[in-house]
């Protein structure tokens, strides 16, 4: 009964933020001055057709009724069409949506487990010069941002060793078979691996650019966690059993010591799909972040409106996510 | 024990100066940029573009750090960047920091309906991409230096109203702000006079660190071409056009980013120094 | 012979410092010894250094830490390890923490069985079962499935003993396993200590600051001061006439727990001041030496 009450609590609230979110960046971006729809006719159009124009999209209407049109719309599942594309919104975003949360999974993925193996290895090797290192590699990863390390990949390994790709999400030659748009997953349901290999070569770059802060938060999190489980007394009497350090880190510390880091990752893996909109950009890789910086640069109102909404809800059920998996992951919680 | 904690602060120390060595730089360098520049750094000259710097074949004297596709010198560029760059990162980071603090502070120790309000506001910030959001603004207010103090400012504040909000809860529980109200202290006096000191530190560490974002973020505008001019020397200007030519001339790209990526480690790292000097445990 | 020999062990904290000084004790097969001391007399750390569970901070500088014949600490490190972990035991000093708050209770019984010893699972958990029951808890089966949280300490504690005896081990430390329970559950707790080690035979090396508790328990006792060993004797002995005077002081501070209106009489200062001295002649001897 409790946990009901706090979900729809937890639901009430994120309501309440996604509609603030929506009337700000409703107002912000309609104090744009110039009319976003003069930008769209050649440059002989007359005053009558961009009045047209504006009418056909209701820009003439005041922001209150070009609100409350737009929040019914949402309301029943329309988001609007898109101005430079002519198509529905809905339908545009989520075609860029599985690029955006492949890229990102993936990033997430390849932080766990590069933070996961530094934590462990500076845990196993504690006092020594390898978990200085450790420590040096933490720090620096975690103060510069993704942004920055996507272009020092970009040197590395797309110029100086060009291994892997740094541009688009797919050589754009390869004929694909896909029906979805989540190009990762299928190429591997569909065991085309030639695809597969191709996709990834793609992606790893913006991925690991995105992955190395997180990662380094992971790391220090973790190891900090495991430093402070390892002195207690169930580790102890583990290794009076006869087990060995690797042992008793990997079964006894880990399990106790990632529950905290978890609740952290969430937070920041909303940091992380955040940061897609510029490393998208950055690798020209075709998901919602790229979409979005164009629809701003060409002010399609209702696509900016349609992006921000779904990266919000996103955002909230990412971290609604990783309440509902901490409850899970606790036995205290699960029997209580 | 204590080997090893002298260690630590050793390997700290030396941190916070090689930081603030080439913060000193940057400054001398924004500073003197006119006198000690090369060449004009706006000079464009086609004969003279894509010059590689001073080691490889083919450079041209003066040129210490090549050119770029039109011709203009890379160092000078850098030297004027870090003129834009340093503005950005004291007037944004300063101006966020005054604002969030102030929120922060209130929402933590006044409570009641300021901190629904401040939080609510903050949990729609945090719903947001905030480079989306610094380009949304940007959009709508207009390229230029000011624009980017204020979309910084606009977006950063919560980083600061967080972490701040949540220490001043945890400072006004203690005894000593009760014994503050029993002596007759206001609600304002407490605010600034018992609580922002015990504040102060999260406060500096974090200042420093949003003075390193706010040089990314004008970096980040650079590159959307939404920055101040495309002329402007900009660090985050060089590396957009860095980008489009890294084949061909990588030199453009190398030293403008290894200058921001230095400089964004050392206002981290400096922040990371602030706060061992600051805390009373290891002091 | 005996099964445990402890020769003249030194053990040193890195930074400087020592924490035992050249101990020497015997524990035979099967028998109960106390170890008694102050806090900070180095009685748990000979536990530890049998266990291998020294702190990091701390080093064996020398000596020998014989069991059943083979010098421990000649052996390689994971060689050691599997051979403690099949004839040695520990009961813990604070059941609230000594089980892994993440496991279920039946695992934490069975994993040395089946990873060390190399048992098959059912026959573990078989093993688990009655062990549970010997320690007289109440369905076995449901607490096996149980995770930590959902016991009171005394269970746990029972728990713990349970697990301590799994293996058949010749040797248990109990590590003050009574100091952080009520003192209603204490009693019993201690009974079943002395219970399950008739039982099974085993040795028993008992750490604890209270000599009340000892001598129900205990067949032989060490008196531990600085980390050196002042007098070793068996039970009866000691409490008719200790021969250290620093044991005699113990013994008087101790409140005789037949007339709880006794009281504490501290150790007097001048009895400190002596053993001091003493702690610091065997020092200056061994830097001779």
């Amino acid at each position: 009964m409790r946990l009901l009450q706090s979900v729809l609590v937890r639901l009430a609230t994120t309501a309440v933020t996604l509609f603030g979110l929506a009337v700000i960046v409703f107002v912000v971006i309609r104090v744009v001055p110039g009319n976003p729809v003069a930008m769209m006719l050649p440059p002989g159009a007359t005053e009558a057709d961009v009045a047209r124009l504006s009418a056909l999209y209701g820009l003439d209407k005041s922001i209150f009724q070009q609100f409350l049109i737009w929040a019914g719309g949402v309301l029943q599942g329309d988001f609007g069409t898109s101005i430079t594309a002519r198509q529905p919104v809905l339908e545009l975003v989520l075609g860029r949506l599985p690029a955006t949360l492949e890229l990102s999974i993936m990033a997430l993925i390849i932080a766990i487990v590069i933070g996961g193996l530094a934590a462990l290895t500076g845990t196993r090797l504690r006092g020594t010069r390898v978990e200085g290192g450790i420590d040096v590699a933490n720090g620096v990863a975690l103060s510069v941002p993704d942004f920055l390390w996507g272009l020092v990949l970009i040197l590395l390994f797309g110029v100086l060793m060009p291994v892997f790709h740094i541009s688009g999400r797919v050589t754009p030659s390869l004929e694909l078979p896909f029906v979805t748009e989540f190009y990762l997953f299928e190429s591997v349901v569909r065991l085309r691996f030639d695809l597969w290999s191709d996709i990834v070569a793609h992606m790893f770059m913006p991925a690991l650019a995105l992955a190395i802060p997180l990662s380094a938060i992971i790391g220090q999190l973790l190891k900090q966690s495991l430093k402070e489980t390892m002195h207690l007394d169930y580790v102890t009497l583990s290794r009076t059993k006869g087990y060995g350090e690797t042992h008793v880190i990997l079964r006894e510390a880990l399990p106790n010591a990632a529950l905290p880091t978890l609740t952290l990752v969430g937070v920041q893996f909303t940091f992380l799909i955040g940061g897609t909109v510029i490393i998208e950009r950055l690798f020209s890789y075709e998901g919602l972040g790229n979409m979005a910086i164009d629809a701003v640069i060409n002010r399609d109102l209702p696509l900016i409106q349609g992006i921000v909404i779904l990266f919000a809800v996103i955002f909230t059920g990412v971290n609604l996510f990783v309440d509902m998996m901490y409850a899970a992951l606790n036995p205290r919680l699960r029997h209580a | 024990m204590l080997d090893g904690r002298g260690a630590v602060r050793r390997r700290a120390g030396v941190r916070l100066w090689l930081s603030a060595l080439w913060l000193g730089l940057l400054v001398g360098a924004a500073l003197l940029a006119p006198w000690i520049a090369p060449k004009d750094p706006l000079a464009q000259d086609l004969f003279l573009g894509r010059l590689p710097p001073f080691w490889m074949a083919g450079h041209e004297p003066g040129y210490h750090l090549g050119t770029d596709s039109l011709g203009r010198d890379v160092l000078s560029r850098i030297l004027h960047g870090a003129r834009i760059a340093l503005v950005v990162a004291v007037v944004a980071g300063s101006v966020t920091c005054l604002l969030g603090a102030a929120l922060g502070l209130m929402a933590g120790y006044l409570r009641g309906w300021v901190d629904v309000v401040i939080s609510r506001f903050i949990d729609i910030w945090m719903a947001f991409p905030p480079v989306l959001f610094s380009i949304l603004l940007i959009a709508v207010i207009g390229p230029g230096l000011g624009s980017i103090i204020l979309a910084i400012v606009i977006i950063d504040w919560t980083r600061f109203a967080r972490v701040v909000r949540a220490e001043a809860m945890a400072q006004g529980a203690m005894d000593y702000v009760a014994s503050a109200r029993v002596a007759g202290r206001g609600r304002i006096g407490i605010m600034l006079r018992e609580i922002l000191p015990n504040v102060m530190p999260t406060i500096v560490v974090l200042l420093t660190l949003e003075m390193g974002i706010a040089v990314i973020v004008e970096a980040i505008l650079s590159f959307v071409n939404l920055s101040i001019s495309t002329d402007d020397p900009t660090w985050g200007g060089m590396i957009a056009e860095g980008r489009t030519s890294v084949h061909q001339a990588w030199w453009v790209l190398v030293f403008p980013l290894v200058t921001l990526f230095l400089t964004v480690l050392s206002f981290s790292q400096l922040g990371e120094g602030l706060k061992d000097r600051f805390d009373p445990v290891l002091r | 012979m005996s099964y445990l020999e402890i020769d003249r062990l030194t053990v040193r904290l890195k930074g400087g410092g020592t924490l035992l000084r050249a101990v020497s004790l015997q524990v035979a097969a099967g028998e109960v010894r106390g170890l008694v001391g102050e806090s900070g007399a180095g009685k748990s750390m000979i536990g530890k250094a049998v266990l291998g569970i020294l702190p990091r901070a701390a080093e064996v500088v020398s000596g020998r830490i014989v069991l059943d014949g083979v010098d421990l600490l000649t052996l390689p490190p994971a060689e050691r390890r599997r051979r403690v972990g099949a004839s040695c035991a520990l009961i813990p000093q604070d059941p609230l923490t000594a089980l892994n708050p993440s496991r279920r209770i039946g695992p934490q019984i069975t994993d040395r069985l089946v990873d060390i010893l190399r048992w098959n699972r059912g026959r573990a958990e078989g093993r688990a079962r009655e062990l549970l029951a010997e320690v007289h808890i109440p369905d076995p089966d449901r607490v096996m499935r149980c995770y930590p949280h959902e016991l009171s300490g005394g269970m746990r504690q029972r728990i713990l003993i349970a697990s301590a005896f799994a293996a058949e081990p010749k040797l248990i430390v109990a590590d003050e396993p009574t100091t952080a329970l009520d003192v209603t559950v204490q009693k019993q707790i201690l009974k079943l200590i002395k219970e399950m080690q008739l039982r099974h035979g085993t040795a028993l090396l008992f750490v604890s600051h209270d000599l009340g508790v000892v001598s129900k328990v205990c067949q032989s006792l060490t008196v531990l001061y600085a980390g050196m060993v002042l007098e070793d004797a068996g039970i009866g002995d000691f409490f008719r006439a200790p021969r250290h005077p620093y044991s005699a002081a113990l013994l008087a501070a101790t409140p005789k727990y037949t007339d709880p209106t006794a009281g504490l009489i501290p150790v007097p200062e001048a009895v400190l001041a002596a053993v001091r001295a003493e702690v610091a002649a065997a020092d200056r001897r061994a830097g001779h030496v």
